[in-house]
C-alpha cells in the first residue's frame, strides 16, 4: 500500500489567489529558494500544530505576497519593520507563534536597526533571514549581503571594496550579542544542506515554541534570475561564491540553557497611571484632585486663553518655570501647551517657551502672539517686546533689566526678581518669584493647586523651601503692586 | 498511481504537471536519477518535470527541492 508521505503542507491555502487564471503555483521565479523556505516552514507549522496561532509577518522584498500563501495570520509590515512588529505581536500575544520573515534588503539594509535590537532584547520571536546576496524584487540592485566583484544593475563593473564596503555577516554580527538564544547560517544547494537548513528552521521555531528567546536562521537561497544563471546552476553559484564569504554553521545557541521568560515586566495598568503620577489627591490636594476629576475650577476665571512666552538667559529655570505653569493648567482640567527653544548650551545661552493655557483646544503650541511676556533679561525683552498683543501684559526682572519697555498699550510689571529671591536665600529662584507675579497679577490659576505642583515637580528638596517662599513673595509682591495701583488710580 | 501494479517499488512521485516551473531542481536531486523533464509543455509553457515510473525509494529529497508548494507528492510503499 502506498501512503502520501511527502505533500503539500496543511499550513498553505488551497489556492493562491495571487495570479489571476493561476491559483496552484507561487509568484516566485522557477528556482527560487524561496519556495524551499516556505514548505519547511509550513510544514513545521503542520508538525507543531500550530496553525491557528502562527502570526507570520510578511517583509517588504520577493516575499512580500507570503500572506497569499500561508494559512495562518498574516502581516505585511513597513520595509525592514518585522522584527519590530513581531516584537509588538509576541507580547501582546504571548502564546503566538511569530515568524518574521525577511531577505537581505530587509533585514540587512534598511532593517538592520530593527533586528538588531530585537536581537539585543532577546525577543521572543523567530526570524527566518533570507540570503541572496541581491534585491530580487527590484531588479538585481546591489544588497548589503552582495559578494566583492559581484555585478548588479548598481555595481555593473562589480561591487569595489573601496565605493560600497564588504558583505555583512548578520549572522555572525548578531551572535556577538548576549541576547539571542540562537543563530545559524544554513543553505540550499544539494539534498544534505536542504536537510540542514529544515532541521535548523524547525529549532528555530520549537525555540519559541519552548518560549526560549530569540532566534534566527540565516539561509543563503538561490536567485537564479538576480544572479543571471539557470536554476540549477544557482546551486553551483552558492557553493562557489557564497560559501567562502558565509561560511555555514551554528553560531549561537544557548537554546538549552534559556528558560521561558516570565521575568518580563507587564504593562501598568491604566487605572494606576493617575497613583503613579501623583494625580490621585491626597491630603492637602483634595481640591485639585476633585478638579482632575472633572469638578469646577475655584477661585479663578471661568474663561482663560493665556498665551505666554517665558524668555531669558539659559540656566534661569524659565523651561521649568513653564512646565509648572502647564502641569498646574493641566491638574485645574484646563488645556495647556509647553513648547521649548533653546540652544544646546545648558547655561548661559538663550531659552524661551511657549505655554498656552486654555478652556478651549489648542491648535497650535507656538506663542506667536503672547499675551504674556515674561522676560528675565535684557535681549529677551528687546527682542519679544513688540510681539504682545495690545492690552496684554510684560513682567521683567529690574533687577536686571535697566530700561522699562518702551511699549505703552500693555499693562508692565517691573519685578525685581533676582533681587528678591537673592534676599530670601539664592538668586536661582528668580523664576519662581516671576511666577508667584504671573500668579498675583493675572489670578490664571488656583495658587494652592500651583504650590502643589511646585512641590511635586521640585526634584530638589533643599530648594523646596526656598521655591515655595520665593512663589509667596513673587505673588504677594503682585498684589501689593495691584493695591497701589487701585490706591492711586493708576 | 501505483496501485494494482505487480511489482511494487519502495516508493513513487507524482509531479502535478501544471504546478512545475521546469526549474530542473528535482532532477538535479534525485539520488536514483528517476526524474527527467518532459518533451511536452505545460499549460504555463514549461517543459515540467516528470517520474520515469520506476527507481523511486521514497526519499522525498525532490519534495524538499523542489520550490513549488503543491507540485510534488512522495508517497511510500
Amino acid at each position: 500500500m502506498y501512503a502520501q508521505t511527502f505533500q503539500r503542507p496543511r499550513s498553505f491555502y488551497g489556492q493562491f489567489d495571487r495570479k489571476p487564471g493561476d491559483h496552484l503555483t507561487t509568484h516566485y521565479c522557477p528556482g527560487c529558494g524561496h519556495g524551499n523556505i516556505h514548505k519547511i516552514v509550513a510544514e513545521a507549522i503542520d508538525d507543531f500544530g500550530a496553525q491557528d496561532r502562527t502570526v507570520f509577518v510578511s517583509p517588504v522584498g520577493c516575499s512580500v505576497f507570503a500572506y497569499y500563501y500561508f494559512d495562518v495570520g498574516n502581516l505585511q509590515v513597513a520595509h525592514g519593520r518585522a522584527p519590530a512588529v513581531a516584537t509588538a505581536v509576541k507580547r501582546a500575544l504571548p502564546d503566538s507563534l511569530v515568524i518574521s520573515y525577511q531577505g537581505d534588503g530587509d533585514l540587512a539594509a534598511i532593517g538592520g536597526n530593527e533586528i538588531l535590537h530585537a536581537a539585543n532584547r532577546g525577543e521572543d520571536i523567530t526570524v527566518i533571514f533570507v540570503n541572496n546576496a541581491i534585491y530580487g524584487m527590484t531588479g538585481g540592485q546591489m544588497a548589503p549581503t552582495s559578494l566583492i566583484g559581484m555585478k548588479t544593475t548598481t555595481t555593473p563593473m562589480g561591487r569595489v571594496v573601496a565605493n560600497d564596503g564588504f558583505p555583512v555577516r548578520v549572522a555572525e554580527l548578531l551572535s556577538t550579542l548576549e541576547g539571542p538564544t540562537y543563530i545559524e547560517r544554513v543553505a540550499l544547494y544539494d539534498n544534505k544542506t536542504r536537510a540542514k537548513a529544515r532541521k535548523a528552521i524547525r529549532k528555530a521555531l520549537q525555540n519559541q515554541i519552548e518560549g526560549r528567546g530569540f532566534s534566527l536562521v540565516e539561509v543563503l537561497s538561490p536567485c537564479p534570475t538576480g544572479w543571471g544563471v539557470t536554476p540549477v546552476d544557482s546551486l553551483k553559484w552558492i557553493e562557489e561564491n557564497m560559501l567562502p564569504n558565509f561560511p555555514l554553521g551554528v553560531f549561537k545557541d544557548k537554546s538549552a540553557e534559556r528558560e521561558h521568560r516570565t521575568h518580563r515586566r507587564q504593562a501598568i495598568a491604566i487605572q494606576d497611571v493617575p497613583g503613579i503620577l501623583g494625580l490621585n489627591g491626597n491630603a492637602g490636594n483634595e481640591r485639585s484632585a476633585g478638579i482632575l476629576a472633572g469638578g469646577p475650577r475655584t477661585s479663578c476665571p471661568p474663561n482663560v486663553d493665556y498665551r505666554l512666552k517665558i524668555a531669558g538667559f539659559g540656566g534661569q529655570g524659565l523651561l521649568f518655570l513653564g512646565r509648572l505653569l502647564a502641569e498646574a493648567g493641566m491638574r485645574q482640567n484646563l488645556h495647556v501647551s509647553w513648547l521649548p527653544s533653546y540652544g544646546p548650551e545648558m547655561r548661559g545661552g538663550t531659552a524661551n517657551c511657549h505655554v498656552n493655557i486654555s478652556t478651549t483646544e489648542i491648535g497650535s503650541p507656538l506663542v506667536s502672539a503672547p499675551t504674556v511676556l515674561i522676560a528675565m533679561n535684557k535681549p529677551s525683552l528687546d527682542k519679544f517686546e513688540n510681539e504682545v498683543v495690545g492690552g496684554g501684559l510684560i513682567i521683567y526682572d529690574s533687577s536686571l533689566i535697566d530700561h522699562p519697555p518702551a511699549r505703552s498699550d500693555v499693562e508692565v510689571i517691573a519685578l525685581p526678581a533676582t533681587e528678591m529671591a537673592d534676599k530670601i536665600g539664592s538668586a536661582k529662584s528668580a523664576n519662581m518669584v516671576a511666577l508667584g507675579a504671573l500668579i498675583g497679577k493675572t489670578n490664571m490659576l488656583d495658587k494652592d493647586a500651583l504650590l502643589h505642583v511646585v512641590r511635586s515637580m521640585t526634584k530638589k528638596v533643599a530648594l523646596l523651601d526656598l521655591n515655595l517662599r520665593a512663589v509667596e513673595s513673587g505673588f504677594e509682591f503682585a498684589r501689593a503692586n495691584a493695591a497701589e495701583e487701585s490706591l492711586w488710580g493708576v | 498511481m501505483p496501485e494494482g501494479k505487480e511489482k511494487k517499488d519502495r516508493g513513487w512521485t507524482e509531479v502535478h504537471s501544471e504546478e512545475c516551473k521546469g526549474c530542473g531542481l528535482c532532477i538535479e536531486a534525485c539520488p536514483v536519477c528517476g526524474m527527467h523533464l518532459s518533451d511536452k509543455l505545460n499549460g504555463r509553457g514549461y517543459h515540467f518535470g516528470e517520474y520515469q515510473g520506476h527507481g523511486c525509494t521514497g526519499c522525498g529529497v525532490c519534495f524538499y527541492a523542489c520550490p513549488e508548494p503543491g507540485a510534488i507528492t512522495v508517497f511510500k510503499n
